[in-house]
């Protein structure tokens, strides 16, 4: 079977799609799992903090989506763009 | 050089045979290794209990070993179904099914060794306690075990359903993706439920009152560690059953695997993280049961941002299946 180059092209750019956003996952369900964590335990020592704790939080669970996002946004670009 | 259909099918069932036995022994036998650990720590603890510690720690490795008894029972149909006059398309079915209960058995084994761990230790602390730290073991790990039994149930399709009115291509790249999509994804559930469990074993011994709570909050966190595992078995239904139009080209197969691998790597993280974050909110829980709830909805939140990316991932599979 010959396999033509824009095939090729295409078939590359549906396997780097799906494997940015896989491997892309694991770091930030694990960096924020762990961010999460602490923040219950935070709470757990200091209930009267939950706001500021919780705040705390979301903002540096935040910081380590980013690299979730652009893992996202290169897949999208190598499925629609590319 | 040319081969029969059946040489290529039989090559496919061994090797897959090999594949599932092989990295299905790896979880099993780390959790149980950590298990013992702990028995022995806690037995040293406290010498005068060693029977008691002894007879949990058998216990909760027997269910840690089950990950690795459906690795066995798949392996063994691998190899001795008989398999002769299947069509083509048989041999990257089977290879699926070893791949997908291989890597769907690691999390799950080392998972349900940390409440087996946790309770050994915790009987050495509060011997007064000792059934209640074996019903909360057995709870947390059997909860433990559901990813890899989503493995063996996919395993068990592709082995047993008949595929021969599927196309070769790009059919085969769906039944491997099946296999990939719910054994990867099985990983992080299985042992991020195992994070939660464990800690629920600790908190149990830390202060016994509290132990309604604690196993709410466990049972909570672990339904929430699982999605990423629903996930993968999502996609790989899709995979198996949605028809797929034959093509010769190379780019819809591609397609096909790497939705698979996508949902399947990506159910990984978020599934290791949501366990840890239920770990951490069942410690405290144990320590300061009054503010349960409040503990309660931080897990939460911070399981659904945790759980962000794993959605990411189902949704890029989706679009690499239905859209392009």
């Amino acid at each position: 079977m010959a396999i033509e180059g824009a095939d090729l092209i295409k078939a590359a750019a549906f396997l780097g799609a799906g494997l940015a956003m896989g491997l892309g996952a694991i770091g930030p369900g694990i960096g924020e799992g762990m961010t999460a964590a602490k923040a219950c335990e935070a709470i757990g020592q200091n209930p009267n903090e939950a706001g500021l704790l919780t705040r705390t939080m979301l903002v540096g669970q935040a910081v380590a989506e980013s690299t979730g996002i652009y893992s996202l946004v290169v897949a999208l670009l190598l499925l629609f763009v590319v | 050089m040319q081969w029969n259909p059946e040489t290529i099918v039989a090559v496919a069932a061994y090797a897959g045979a090999g594949i599932c036995m092989g990295f299905g022994a790896v979880g099993a036998a780390i959790g149980e290794g950590y298990t013992a650990a702990q028995a022995n720590h806690a037995v040293s603890r406290n010498t005068d209990l060693s029977g008691d510690v002894f007879k949990n720690m058998l216990v909760g490795q027997a269910v840690a070993e089950s990950a690795s008894i459906f690795a066995l029972v798949i392996a063994i149909l691998l190899m001795f179904l008989n398999f002769q006059g299947a069509p083509l398309i048989k041999a990257p079915a089977l290879f699926g099914a070893g791949l997908c209960m291989g890597l769907g058995a690691l999390g799950s084994g080392i998972g349900s060794g940390l409440p087996g761990g946790q309770a050994c230790f915790g009987i050495a602390r509060q011997p007064a306690v000792t059934g209640r730290l074996t019903t909360n073991m057995l709870i947390g790990s059997a909860v433990c075990q559901t990813p890899a039994i989503f493995a063996m149930v996919v395993a068990l399709l592709l082995i047993f359903i008949d595929f021969s009115s599927v196309p070769l291509r790009p059919g085969w790249a769906a039944l491997i993706g099946a296999g990939l999509s719910t054994g990867l994804a099985a990983i992080g559930s299985g042992y991020g439920g195992g994070v939660a469990a464990g800690a629920s074993c600790e908190g149990v011994a830390r202060q016994p009152l509290a132990v309604a709570p604690v196993t709410t909050t466990m049972l909570v966190g672990q339904a929430v560690a699982q999605t990423p595992a629903i996930f993968g078995l999502l996609v790989s239904f899709i995979l198996l059953f949605r028809g797929i139009p034959a093509s010769e080209s190379l780019a819809p197969a591609m397609a096909l695997l790497a939705a698979g691998l996508c949902t399947g790597l990506g159910g990984i993280g978020p599934g290791i993280g949501n366990g840890q974050v239920a770990g951490g909110a069942v410690r405290w829980v144990a320590r300061n049961s009054a503010i349960a709830t409040d503990l309660m909805r931080v897990m939460l939140v911070g399981q659904a941002v945790s759980q962000s990316t794993a959605i990411y991932a189902m949704v890029v599979s989706l679009v690499l299946i239905f859209v392009v």
